[in-house]
This record gives C-alpha cells, sequence and structure tokens, in this order.
C-alpha cells in the first residue's frame, strides 16, 4: 500500500488552487447576480418584488447539492454537457445571487429614511439617490455580512466534488480511494480548509468590531 | 408683488386622522414667514406639503409656478426651486462637507467640478464653515452640521427654502449660531418658510406668522400678534412659550 508522501500533498494544494477558482468565480458573477437581485428587491415596481422573493424563496429552499444536480443533470436534458466547473459556478452563481441579494438589501434598507428623503429634496432622481448616497453607506454595513457569507461560499465549493470536479475535498476522495487512510487525509483536508476560512473569519469580526465602535 | 407660494383649502389624512383640516395660506417674494403652533397642530406636515414630501388629499399648492398634484408635474425641477433644511440635517454622513455641498451641484445641476468648487466655499464662507470644508460630518457639532445643511441647500439657488424645526434638536447655544444664519438669509432677500419654536426669533426675523391649531390656519399676521393675540388658542400658547 502506497503511504501519504510529497505528492499527494501536492495533489491536495491543487485542489486547494481549484477550490480558490470556484470561490473566486461564484463569488464574482454570484456579486453581480446579487446586485441585480437586490435592485429587484428594493424596486418601486411590486411585481419585480415579488417575482424576486420567489426567486429568493426558491433558491434559499433548496439544498446546495440537489441544485448542483439540477444544474448538472438538467442542462444535459437539453442535450448538451457541460464540464463540471461549468455547472458548478452556475449552481453556484444563482445561491450566492440570492443570498447576497438579500444581505445587501437589508443594508440598502437599514440606511436612515431620512438620507433617502434629503437627497430627494436635492432633485436627484432615484437611480442616483441609490448610487451616490444609499449604496455608499449600504457597502460599509454590509462587508462583514458579506464576507462572513464569502466563508460559506468557500465551504460549500466542496458539495462540487459530487459533480466529478476535482477541487480539494474531491481531491481528498481520490487520495483516499488509493491510500485507505480516511482520517488522516480528510483531517489534513480540514486544516486547509481551515485555514482558507479563518483569516476571513477574523477578518469580518473586526470589521464588525469596527463598525458597531462607529455606531456608538 | 405676486405669490411665490399659494397654499389653498389643502387636506391631509395619515389614515383616519386629518392632519390638516383646509389650511390656506400665501407668501410673496422675499417674505420670512414663521408657522408656529403645538405639536400635533400640523405645522410640519403643511411644510412638507409644499414640497411634495407629502402628498395632498384635496387642494392646491402653487410653488414657483409648479402646480402640486399636477400629474405632469416635474418633481426634480420643483426640488430644485425650493430647498428644505430637516431637523435632523441629513448630512452624508460619507461625504466630507465640500463633498456633501458638491454632490447635487454635479449630478443635478451638471455644473463644471470648478464651477462646483467655487459655489462650495462661497457659501461654506456665508455660513461661516470653510475652515470645515473636509471635515466629515460626524466630527462637527449639531450647529455646525445644521449650518452645513443649509449651505448645502442654499448651493442649489433655490427660489423658497423651507425650514422643518431646524433648531429643535440643538441646545440654545448652538441655536443661536444657526438663527445667526438663517436671519442673514433673510436680510439677503431670501423667501423663507419657517416652521419654529423659537418665538422670540420669529417675532424678530418673520414679516409674518401663520398660527395653526388643530389642522387649521388659526391665526395669521404680522409678528405684532404674538404680542397682541386675538384668539384665546393663540393667547394659551403664547403665554405657555413666556
Amino acid at each position: 500500500m502506497d503511504s501519504f508522501t510529497f505528492v499527494q500533498f501536492e495533489y491536495m494544494l491543487k485542489g486547494v488552487g481549484w477550490t480558490l477558482i470556484l470561490s473566486a468565480i461564484s463569488f464574482v458573477l454570484g456579486s453581480v447576480g446579487g446586485f441585480g437581485v437586490m435592485l429587484a428587491r428594493v424596486s418601486q415596481i411590486a411585481a419585480v418584488r415579488f417575482v424576486t422573493s420567489f426567486f429568493i424563496q426558491v433558491i434559499q429552499g433548496i439544498p446546495l447539492l440537489v441544485l448542483l444536480f439540477i444544474v448538472y443533470f438538467g442542462v444535459g436534458i437539453f442535450g448538451l454537457s457541460v464540464p463540471p466547473l461549468v455547472a458548478a459556478s452556475i449552481a453556484l452563481m444563482i445561491y450566492v445571487s440570492a443570498f447576497l441579494g438579500e444581505i445587501w438589501r437589508g443594508s440598502v434598507q437599514s440606511v436612515e429614511k431620512t438620507q433617502w428623503e434629503a437627497s430627494e429634496c436635492l432633485g436627484f432622481t432615484r437611480w442616483q439617490s441609490l448610487r451616490l448616497v444609499i449604496i455608499p453607506q449600504a457597502i460599509k454595513l454590509s462587508l462583514p455580512s458579506t464576507v462572513g457569507f464569502l466563508v460559506q461560499v468557500i465551504k460549500s465549493t466542496s458539495l462540487a466534488s459530487v459533480v466529478g470536479f476535482v477541487e480539494l475535498t474531491r481531491a481528498g476522495q481520490i487520495i483516499n480511494n488509493s491510500l485507505f487512510q480516511p482520517f488522516l487525509v480528510f483531517a489534513l483536508v480540514g486544516v486547509l480548509y481551515f485555514f482558507l476560512c479563518y483569516p476571513l473569519s477574523m477578518w469580518s469580526r473586526a470589521m464588525e468590531r469596527r463598525l458597531n465602535v462607529g455606531n456608538r | 408683488m405676486s405669490a411665490i407660494v399659494e397654499v389653498r383649502d389643502i387636506h391631509k389624512r395619515f389614515g383616519e386622522n386629518e392632519v390638516l383640516k383646509g389650511v390656506s395660506f400665501e407668501i410673496r417674494k422675499g417674505e420670512v414667514v414663521a408657522i408656529i403652533g403645538q405639536s400635533g397642530s400640523g405645522k410640519s406636515t403643511a411644510l412638507r406639503c409644499i414640497n411634495h414630501l407629502e402628498t395632498i388629499n384635496n387642494g392646491s399648492i402653487k410653488v414657483c409656478g409648479h402646480e402640486i398634484g399636477s400629474p405632469r408635474i416635474d418633481l426634480r425641477q420643483l426640488r430644485q426651486d425650493v430647498g428644505i433644511v430637516f431637523q435632523s440635517y441629513n448630512l452624508f454622513p460619507h461625504l466630507t462637507v465640500r463633498q456633501n455641498i458638491m454632490l447635487a451641484l454635479r449630478h443635478v445641476k451638471k455644473m463644471a467640478r470648478t464651477a462646483c468648487e467655487e459655489r462650495a466655499e462661497r457659501v461654506l464662507r456665508m455660513v461661516g464653515l470653510w475652515e470645515k470644508a473636509d471635515n466629515y460630518p460626524e466630527q462637527l457639532s449639531g450647529g455646525q452640521q445644521q449650518r452645513v445643511a443649509i449651505a448645502r441647500s442654499l448651493a442649489m439657488e433655490p427660489q423658497v427654502m423651507l425650514f422643518d424645526e431646524v433648531t429643535s434638536a440643538l441646545d440654545p447655544q448652538l441655536t443661536g449660531e444657526v438663527l445667526r444664519v438663517i436671519e442673514d438669509l433673510a436680510s439677503r432677500g431670501m423667501t423663507m418658510i419657517l416652521v419654529t419654536h423659537e418665538m422670540a426669533f420669529a417675532r424678530r426675523v418673520a414679516d409674518k406668522v401663520i398660527y395653526m391649531y388643530q389642522g387649521l390656519v388659526w391665526e395669521t399676521g404680522g409678528p405684532e400678534i404674538l404680542d397682541n393675540p386675538q384668539t384665546q388658542e393663540l393667547r394659551d400658547f403664547v403665554g405657555t412659550g413666556l
């Protein structure tokens, strides 16, 4: 039986790389989608708010794992076969859009109503008020929870292993299949995830503390 | 001279509660008008109706040629003609004093940057806060923040300025510095409507005093009505103020 060597560890680090790439893609695409979701949720048109709210309810009510299967196998029904990375990116993007959209909507709505009033009274359009006055303040409020959510995203990418995308978790599975040392392998996988997530969690907490100091 | 603000028989309900029960008044160009009355008399609501922050249920308001309530009203133009200053200042906390003033000049008036800068300097000097141009609102006292809010509104060169209890959140010492700025504006001929609790100030600065009581204009006239009220309600109100 083989033993754990640098070759296996190198393979794992490659997995870390793919985990980071998938996280980054999901987060960037999800941010774009989430911004749209946020805008739709604060829209003055009731139908737009309603439809978006329904979308969010649906996505939040489906396990990400199931969403991944739907995208990966669902696209197959149309005769298209998509690479695991693409399927995982699409599923995660949808998931991130819904959650980030809600986080950001909360931040936009927690900016004081009087700020809207003041900008309205200076003659700004609704979009200008949002862009120049409300969003800059909302960003500051949303940063801790946004970074906190990024940690969730990194951990959630491990689910992409089920559609055969070789990120950190899948790399661990593959190594274990040849070594049969699950405790060692997955403990190491866990440690690597921890090193990715811990600094972000700390950063998020530090920002939260600073924000609370500012509000005192 | 013709009226620049004409309020005709306006009614405003919040649900079951009728806050304005047929309010009418007129304001001519260059006049300084003080609206006084107990809390809940509808004076702030009446003021907010003038620039369409509240919509009226009945009646009509004409401001600087804008027919409020008309479906074709250009709200953005109305807001540029009518400035308002709030009790809670409502400065933009993420921008410096100078940026607070320049933002609407840039994006609403579409003025060139240098022109914005010049105008920001002019209005800040007018309220005596030029040296605070690069400070953030949270670094200023309440009185200073309110003066910046006045400067911000003034920079848009409105034809009428509305002041909604602008000194109510300030302690007496800071109230003075804000009132001096308003008085200075009055002497420059700015048309102003002030909802205020400062009786002495109203008496000194206002050309016209409107006393509101339970959603109606109860008594109106020159500042002398404060010394010689015709109605029992105003007598009581002025009496408690002393």
